[in-house]
């Protein structure tokens, strides 16, 4: 091929790519010029919706929903906090409890006590003014490979407390409070159950029985956890996780190859909040947005969605989930108040005594 | 005195011609961006600017991970040239059947996500891996004997995986272009081989080795990945403190020194860079490949070539061969000691792809998720070079101008930015019509440029240098107009190096996963994103998903690198 015409078909090729980039560039922006209808929802990395449910609200409320996913919830958060005086969205969605005093000190949220709060126990409503209402929780408990302890023929450690016994030496995998958010529920799990300072000799417990410290939960999950091919039969996860080996098996089975333990004190329950951000210029559609979310209908599509399940008692649950789910009663509580003030010096602790 | 200040507009108008986009476009999406953030966050101090610095700087532990950040970015530089200088002199001196394969092959690892990456370190590595396995089963042992997890050797093995392409890539190409004769007639003087390759080759590939050794270490320098998930809770550098100060503690000041300390060294090392390069860079006579190489043909260069393909395949290969495995096995296997009737190859993971399980709203099928990615690489390609090309001219033809000078090491600063504080500093600035961009899909490939600029600078920079200027001026004399000269003289030098500076756009953007995720539209996810997508869920399916995906990058990465090298845009073949 001459130089000339090899140049002329790499402009050629690169002009129509860039073309074929710029229009779907403007779909969104056709988006965007109806600004009226138009809300602008803000959530984590996790969020997810039927697409027939959301089609739904769409034409009922004739309204074009547009979503902007912001990273994990920590990112979303000091997002919308950094924009306070020009706000990326109309709503956020996924504010949690550990991350919840961050927000409400900040004052980002306006209040909306929506009529689906007499559907909701009051112990998930933790703003008692209303800039933030429950629409999820999830438990992060210990899971355990069913097939590790009957193979060795070794007892299931039944709480916290057993998980310091020699004979559980090398067994557990847990994440780093200050870069995951399961791992953070966990150290939070021992302070709500051993008590500042009691979680740091439990943790000293944990260390001398090799607790196995990682970053992420996908690594302790996915390469670790002995289900996976690792090494360690204890992993840290969530309540949940059991219920979606079933879902998502490769293999059609009716069987968890896991379970959790979730006796009293050995879970920590993570909520996640909505709310209506602070200068919104569609306040009523923000409103008629929360109280779609917290309908039974978007609340029963949830779990299947997120992983995490409805607050709203009317929501009923797939057969799945009561089959293979077990919700702990009475999950350890650390107040979202304490968790802003001293989560620093809580990771810090921890950090000095277990990786140092 | 007129004809002084003829001359002097001479030089001074090009120059700033060539500067205007280069200039334009750094300062709308990266200075005002950064600087925006910067400021916010001091603002956020009540006790006065220098409260976070002397914080910082009393800090034991920030020492202890300014010093970490250093060491281990030295250690892997050297590492990924101590094995990329030998594969770039094998690619650049011999012919051999598979050598373009080879060659694409090791660029693949440089778009691969680190949890991807990690699963393919796990497979290989793991306690229950493939090499643990087999040497419990040589040496009949209790316990696995390779301790992977959480180790420096994690981190190392990792950064030589990611980067030593670059070195491969920018020297292999650069010594390609030259004329073996100059060693030989060194031998034929009686050096020994050792002391020509000192004396001669070196002080000539000086340029492009510093040039590729720089962005080695910058990347490993500000390695985020890698040692948050391969290297585990005890290591930390600067980059993953920065993310950690923002996000876990929402410490915004302490997160900007931090970012302002990442940026200084940044900006120390390319000083450096640009010193020890000034007194190398020397015009030579480029040749054209058919010129350079040649066929293996004695035993020891078979042996040299064998020993060091291994080398190669085993380092740079072989986890890419380890995830694909993967993706073709059923990801049920062994969960749960089950007794599984499924050995063996599947496609099955392939098929999930295209099917919405779970009716989701925002389910997007492979092939969309390729497009997008294709698209975004696309602009970001044409983007980088479109600024890079002018920049790295200006930089070369007027190199002793003061403006250049100064401007030199800032071009590198991009490379040195946090992802965490560009990301945040893009919703704080990009806020107000016309630049109202926070939430369009254009920060994606602009992002992208942004990280691929400086690649683009560096890859090109050191081939400009290498023209002898009387090329140009004896066009000129004989009355082509600059675009000819650049036409005729500079384009056929360097069609080589601005086709890997193209690639190395290609790749950052493919694989970008960082600023992706905090700035993408949910409707279009890359192909990186979705498989963080899926490997962040439980459930075997899922994880066999992320695999297969994996592998699709791979072969999109692969057939793009490809389809690029072909394009040869006048090749120093041709002339």
């Amino acid at each position: 091929m001459k130089i000339t015409s090899s140049i002329q078909l790499i402009v050629i090729v690169l002009s129509a790519l860039t073309l074929s980039a710029c229009e779907s560039e403007s779909n969104i922006y056709t988006n965007q010029g109806d600004e009226a209808r138009t809300l602008t929802v803000m959530t984590h990395d996790s969020f997810s919706i039927s697409e027939q449910l959301l089609e739904k609200f769409q034409t009922d409320h004739g309204v074009e929903v547009r979503f902007l996913k912001s990273g994990d919830a920590g990112t979303t958060i000091n997002k919308a906090i950094l924009t306070k005086d020009n706000p990326l969205a109309d709503v956020l969605y996924g504010v949690d409890n550990t991350f919840l005093s961050r927000a409400l000190q900040k004052d980002i949220f306006e209040s909306y006590p929506s009529p689906w709060l007499s559907a909701i126990d009051d112990n998930f409503e933790l703003d008692s003014k209303y800039r933030v209402l429950p629409v999820d929780y999830g438990d992060v408990c210990i899971n355990y490979d069913r097939g590790y302890f009957q193979k060795h023929t070794l007892p299931v450690p039944q709480s916290l407390d057993d998980l310091l016994d020699p004979g559980f030496s090398d067994m557990l995998v847990v994440e780093n409070p200050a870069t995951s958010s399961p791992g953070l529920a966990f150290l939070l799990t021992t302070i709500g159950r051993y008590g500042d300072p009691g979680y740091l000799n439990y943790w000293q417990g944990l260390v001398n029985n090799h607790v196995l410290v990682v970053n992420d939960w996908e690594v302790a999950y996915n390469q670790e956890f002995s289900i996976s091919g690792g090494q360690r039969p204890l992993a840290v996860s969530y309540s949940s996780s059991p219920a979606f080996e079933v879902i998502y098996s490769a293999t059609p089975d009716s069987e968890p190859p896991t379970a959790a333990i979730v006796g009293d004190g050995d879970c920590f329950r993570q909520i996640e909040f909505v709310g209506i951000l602070k200068g919104t210029q569609n306040r009523a559609l923000a409103e008629q947005w929360i109280d779609f979310m917290l309908s039974p209908e978007f609340q029963e599509d949830i779990p299947l969605q997120m992983f995490v399940f409805p607050v709203n008692e009317q929501a009923v649950l797939d057969q799945v989930f009561t089959e293979h789910l077990a919700i702990p009663e009475h999950p350890a509580i650390v107040s979202s108040e304490d968790i802003a003030e001293f989560r620093e010096e809580w990771i810090n602790q921890w950090t000095q005594l277990v990786l140092r | 005195m007129l004809q002084i200040w003829n001359s002097y507009l001479r030089r001074i108008v090009p120059l700033g011609l060539l500067w205007l986009l280069p200039l334009t476009f750094l300062f709308i999406f990266y200075f005002y961006p950064l600087s925006s953030i910067l400021k916010l966050s001091f603002e956020r101090q009540s006790s006065g600017i220098l409260t976070p610095f002397l914080e910082a700087l009393n800090s034991p532990s920030i020492r202890q991970v300014f010093w970490f950040t250093i060491w281990q970015a030295a250690l892997s530089t050297l590492l990924c040239l101590a094995i990329g200088l030998p594969g770039a002199y094998l690619f650049a001196r011999f012919n051999f059947r598979g050598k373009s394969i080879l060659q694409a092959l090791t660029v693949i690892p440089f778009v691969l996500p680190t949890v991807v990456v990690a699963a393919a370190f796990y497979a290989l590595l793991g306690p229950t891996g493939f090499v643990n396995n087999a040497l419990v089963q040589i040496f009949s042992l209790e316990a696995p004997p390779i301790q992977f997890t959480n180790t420096i050797y994690a981190i190392l093995l990792a950064h030589i995986f990611y980067n030593t392409t670059i070195i491969l890539r920018m020297v292999g190409d650069f010594w390609s272009h030259i004329d073996p004769r100059l060693d030989q007639a060194a031998r034929t003087l009686g050096a020994t081989p050792i002391t020509a390759f000192f004396k001669v080759t070196l002080p000539i590939l000086g340029q492009a080795i510093t040039a590729a050794a720089l962005l080695v270490f910058i990347f490993n320098f500000t390695s985020f990945g890698v040692i948050l998930i391969l290297g585990g809770p005890k290591f930390a550098n600067l980059e993953v403190e920065i993310y950690n100060q923002t996000i876990s503690f929402f410490n915004l000041p302490l997160a900007a020194v931090l970012s302002i300390l990442q940026l200084t060294s940044t900006l120390v090392m390319t000083v450096i860079y640009t010193h020890l390069n000034r007194s190398m860079s020397q015009p030579i006579q480029l040749r054209a490949r058919s010129f350079t190489q040649k066929r293996i043909t004695t035993w020891r260069q078979r042996l040299f070539a064998g020993i060091l393909i291994l080398f190669l395949f085993s380092l740079l290969i072989s986890p890419l061969l380890a995830l694909s495995i993967k993706s073709f096995t059923n990801p049920g296997l062994g969960r749960g000691e089950r007794t599984s009737r499924s050995v063996g190859f599947t496609l099955d993971n392939y098929r999930q792809l295209s099917i919405n399980r779970r009716e989701s709203f925002f389910f997007v099928p492979p092939l969309i998720a390729v497009r997008n990615s294709l698209v975004y690489a696309s602009i970001a390609v044409i983007l980088t070079l479109a600024i890079g090309m002018p920049a790295s001219w200006a930089l070369t033809r007027y190199s002793d101008s003061f403006f250049n000078r100064l401007l030199d090491p800032v071009l590198m600063l991009p490379l040195g930015t946090s992802a965490v504080t560009m990301g945040l500093g893009f919703i704080v600035a990009l806020n107000l019509p016309p630049l109202n961009l926070r939430a369009s899909p254009i920060l994606i490939p602009l992002a992208h440029t942004l990280v691929a600029f400086p690649f683009v600078v560096r890859s090109l920079t050191p081939s400009l240098r290498s023209i002898n200027p009387r090329l140009r001026q004896a066009a000129g004399i004989l009355g082509a107009s600059p675009f000819q000269v650049f036409h005729a003289v500079d384009l056929p030098l360097v069609g080589r190096a601005i086709i890997i500076a193209g690639t190395f756009a290609f790749t950052i953007s493919l694989g970008e996963f960082g600023a992706t995720a905090l700035i993408a539209r949910p409707e279009y996810p890359t192909i990186p994103l979705m498989i963080y997508r899926f490997i962040s869920q439980p459930g075997a399916t899922n994880y066999g998903q992320a695999m297969a995906l994996s592998t699709i990058l791979m072969a999109v990465a692969a057939a793009g690198i490809i389809i690029i090298e072909r394009l040869r845009i006048a090749q120093i073949g041709e002339f």
